[in-house]
């Protein structure tokens, strides 16, 4: 931890050096930075080209795609990508998650951790951007998150394809005494046309292996894809559907235990006192052992099978110390109030004169609001859970997780090994949405499985842990003031919202040595950095110091403030008797892609025209990691109940490389957000969540579902993702159109509080 | 105690409150029916007992008297059942978890209701969680293998 928590200080001030360093990004080929993780997997007469291509001599051509699979279709774009440049077919190769190597860092995650909107490319915001870049390659993270995956891999899974391709021409050219320009490659086989001679790759790649890449590797024309840009079949697909066990909780080895843990529901606070002598007793438990970590504070249970493990750990009696937050909702939400009012605000954009523009304002020219949304949890399908084995001075990690290179480390020193003794195996995941990017689960893994003499260790958690020992979203609240001109548009608009930090949340669980400064611009991630232009336009974030733990949840801070700005910006429009499309239209017009997606979810949703009685729209728009996103929807009045009938959504990502992959995430994000909408909340009574499982903390389901529509344009000039954006305007938008349908302006998260769905 | 799953005999000694669920997936190491919830809010643990779909993780081992059927039991001869057919023509999973439970509630509902309405699906299908949010997709692959079990 040394050297890396001086890097990690240096590189999280954005180190300066590290700027002017220049680390080439992306050319993993040609400088070869890390060590190709594939070198020592290999099988019999198989050879690795570069840590994303392995081929045998029976032509089994593998890809890696180094990215957590937890839904998004990420392992087959991935591929995707490789394949086009490689010139084999999808259903030709084997996908593999491969190992937890710096080779495979996600760049782009730390990219768009900078402060600066996505749409400023001035020459400091892309010296950020390249700085933190560097930084994330020197820290080696491999990540799976901020909707980053497909943009990292873009330029470096196709010029893995195509350097590998060039080889193989390389070396069959030398075989047949040709150039390699005349040769052909398809479907993976490399022709002659001048002979008819046929070789398959398989039969040419341990010469191909050995020679050098050409210096320049052209990659190919959009025109001339062939995979790319049209929708493939998803290579997991099958096993999904059969029941296949892919998942962390479906790891089997030989000799293995089963155990599961509970840990202090008072967040933080130690453990006083554990009683396990009746538990110790119950049939098949191994043992009860306490654990005690930086991150929470409790005990596991390890028997011969879950369920023994379940019932014995409800017989552990354990007195719980308390945690260091107000212990209920009444305060909680006294400290986030308290903060908004008094704490330091950091602007995320401060455009204008917002005091000025304020001073002389005739009250009935003015619009005030206050929002507020509570703490969510992620509520992944498979709770969580990770497999263990630490045997003669290696530990082994099967885990369904965003953040292999974390746990690797984080893992290894929390048993006391070396990092490169510790190997982590990433399963499939059931479902992630920013819950598996902390790793918490790993790390306790690890520690029951040094109790465990060699044996390997599954532990799973329970529902009711699961939602329990979450790391939230964050609650959050904003206090809104606008000022309108004549004719109704805004000519100032002041937001100030507070909210619990997450990387102050997150880096002391693992590096406490580390302390995170400046701004947390998550608090103001989708209302600081909206494509708009009003004259005087003020977004202040403030760190709410609620010690709570938070996490990433999908979409982030995005995820409340999308729901703050475009609910605030639909109470403008009502205010100035504006129609709220039209409005954004006009203070979007400087930003061309946003005007695209806005007048193509208005003719998808034939926005303007009248409805029948009872029924109404809804409109928001927010752009988030890099997509262009606007969303109306449709709710009806059923005999005072309101069902969600439908909705539409236009989305700008610039680039997609699968149309039908692309879809299926926007659509997904529309329903989580939705879903958030309509009855999630965790609230706190005691000093302890209240909620436990689906019983009380009830995500959208089928008969709830609308109809949903997504149109696609790629007219954005930088590529963005496609995991998160769906989620923030969904809740905007369904806010926005219970208003229109019931004249009521819910400020509050989950709607469910002041009207009823069905 | 005896317990017959997907048309094999097994011999299994444990706790007769033991769920279902747990000595499938701990004892047999049959993996299909997944751990969601526990309480018989999710789906997720999907199994038929004699036909009928139950959640596996709330019937008790020493309750299970007939044939229990997993996913695995689905494809007895290796081909793809019908309704996991069209699954993979509507391409509907994405993380998966809930898939199986997904499936074998569907299968249960066309065997009863060949060609169900847009209600009946959504009743059907209500006790089976998607946090993926693949319900617009389900809902087409049911009807797609509604209209083949029609043209058939
Ligand atoms: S695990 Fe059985 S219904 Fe959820
Ligand atoms: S596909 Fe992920 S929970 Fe349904």
């Amino acid at each position: 931890m040394g050297t890396l928590g001086k890097i990690a200080r240096r590189t999280f001030l954005i180190g300066t050096g590290l700027v002017a360093g220049g680390l080439a990004v992306g050319y993993y080929y040609y400088r070869r930075p890390y060590p190709n993780p594939l070198e020592g997997e290999l099988t019999d007469g198989e050879v690795t080209f570069n840590p994303y291509v392995k081929i045998a001599p029976d032509n089994s051509i593998t890809l890696v795609a180094p990215r957590a699979e937890m839904g998004q279709g990420v392992s087959t774009t991935l591929a995707a990508l490789v394949a086009e440049e490689l010139d084999v077919r999808l259903d030709q190769v084997t996908v593999e998650h491969g190992p937890a190597g710096h080779a495979y860092a996600n760049t782009t995650m730390l990219e768009e951790g900078v402060p600066f909107p996505h749409f400023d490319e001035s020459t400091i915001a892309e010296l950020m951007r390249s700085g933190m870049a560097v930084a994330g390659k020197f820290l080696g993270l491999q990540g799976t998150g901020g909707s980053t995956s497909i943009v990292d891999g873009y330029y470096r899974m196709r010029q893995a394809g195509a350097a590998a391709r060039e080889v193989l021409k390389l070396a069959a050219a030398k075989r047949l005494g040709v150039e390699p320009g005349t040769l052909w490659t398809s479907d993976g086989v490399i022709t002659d046309p001048a002979s008819g001679k046929i070789l398959t790759y398989g039969e040419v790649a341990a010469e191909a292996a050995a020679l050098a890449p050409p210096s320049e590797i052209r990659l190919r024309d959009k025109a001339d894809w062939k995979i790319l840009g049209k929708p493939q079949k998803r290579i997991d697909m099958r096993a999904k559907v059969t029941g296949a066990p892919i998942f962390g909780i479906d790891v089997r080895l030989p000799e293995m235990l089963f155990a599961t843990l509970r840990m202090n529901p008072y967040r933080g606070g130690p453990i006083v006192g554990l009683d396990a002598g009746a538990a110790e007793k119950m049939r098949g438990v191994v043992k009860v052992i306490r654990l005690e970590t930086g991150i929470a504070n409790g005990f596991a249970v390890i028997a011969d099978n879950t369920w023994r493990a379940f019932q014995a750990a409800d017989a552990v009696q354990a007195e719980w110390g308390k945690g260091a937050y107000p212990p209920d909702d009444a305060g909680i939400f006294d400290a986030f109030d308290q903060a908004l009012r008094s704490g330091d605000a950091s602007y995320g954009r401060d455009d204008g004169n917002v005091e000025t523009a304020f001073a002389d304002a005739p009250r009935e020219r003015i619009v005030e609001a206050e929002y507020r949304v509570p703490y969510l949890a992620h509520a992944t399908m498979e709770p969580m859970n990770a497999t263990a084995q630490l045997k003669d001075g290696r530990l082994d990690i099967w885990a369904p997780n965003q953040m292999p290179t974390l746990i690797r480390q984080l893992a290894a020193k929390a048993v006391g090994i070396e990092t490169e003794n510790c190997f982590v195996h990433t399963t499939y995941l059931g479902g992630g949405f920013g819950r598996r990017s902390d790793v918490d689960y790993a790390i306790y893994a690890a520690l029951v499985a040094k109790e465990t003499e060699g044996r390997p260790v599954q532990v799973t958690w329970t529902r009711e842990e699961d939602t329990q020992q979450d790391m939230y979203r964050p609650a959050a609240v904003g206090r809104f003031r606008a000022r309108l001109g004549e004719d109704g548009l805004p000519v100032a608009i002041d937001m100030r919202i507070a909210a619990p930090s997450i990387i102050a949340s997150i880096l002391p669980r693992y590096f406490p040595s580390l302390s995170p400064i400046g701004p947390d611009k998550s608090i103001t991630d989708g209302s600081a950095n909206q494509p708009y232009t009003i004259a005087n336009y003020r977004v202040g974030g403030v760190k709410a110091p609620v010690a709570i733990p938070v996490g990433f949840w999908r979409s982030v801070g995005n995820s409340f403030n999308g729901f703050f700005h475009e609910g605030f910006l639909d109470e403008i429009a009502v205010a100035g008797k504006l129609d709220p499309l039209d409005m954004r239209r006009k203070l979007m017009a400087a930003y061309p892609t946003a005007i695209n997606v806005v007048d193509k979810v208005a003719a998808m949703s034939r926005w303007g025209e009248t409805l029948p009685a009872g029924k109404a729209k809804g409109f928001a728009f927010t752009l988030s990691f890099g997509t262009w996103v606007a969303q109306v929807v449709q709710v009806a009045d059923v005999g005072g109940r309101i069902r969600i009938e439908k909705v539409w959504c236009a989305a700008d990502p610039g680039q997609v490389m699968d149309p039908a992959i692309f879809e299926a995430q926007m659509m997904s994000g529309i329903v989580y957000g939705l879903s958030s909408a309509i009855g999630e909340e965790i609230t706190f009574a005691d000093g302890a969540a209240q909620q436990s499982n689906f019983h009380d903390y009830g995500p959208m389901r089928m008969f709830q579902c609308p109809q949903i529509e997504v149109g696609l344009l790629e007219t954005a000039h930088r590529m963005g993702g496609a995991g998160e954006p769906g989620t923030p305007p969904a809740i905007a938008a369904l806010a926005n159109a219970v208003h229109a349908l019931t004249g009521k302006r819910i400020r509050s998260m989950p709607l469910s509080k002041e009207v009823e769905f069905v | 105690m005896k317990l017959n799953v997907n048309g094999r005999d097994h011999d299994i000694e444990v706790e007769p409150e033991m769920p279902l669920l747990w000595v499938l997936r701990d004892k047999l190491s049959i993996l299909g029916p997944k751990f969601g919830c526990g309480i018989a809010q999710c789906g997720a643990c999907t199994v038929f007992l004699d036909g009928e779909p139950v959640r596996s993780c709330s019937v008790t081992v020493g309750e299970v008297s007939g044939a229990v059927t997993t996913i695995e039991g689905l494809m007895p001869d290796g081909r793809m059942h019908p309704v996991q057919q069209a699954w993979i023509d509507e391409q509907v999973a994405q993380c998966g978890y809930c898939q199986a439970g997904q499936i074998m509630t569907a299968v249960a509902l066309l065997e009863a209701i060949p060609n169900p309405s847009d209600e009946e699906i959504d009743n059907a299908m209500s006790g089976n969680l998607c946090r993926c949010g693949t319900y617009p997709r389900i809902r087409a692959a049911i009807k797609r293998a509604a209209s083949a079990n029609a043209g058939a």
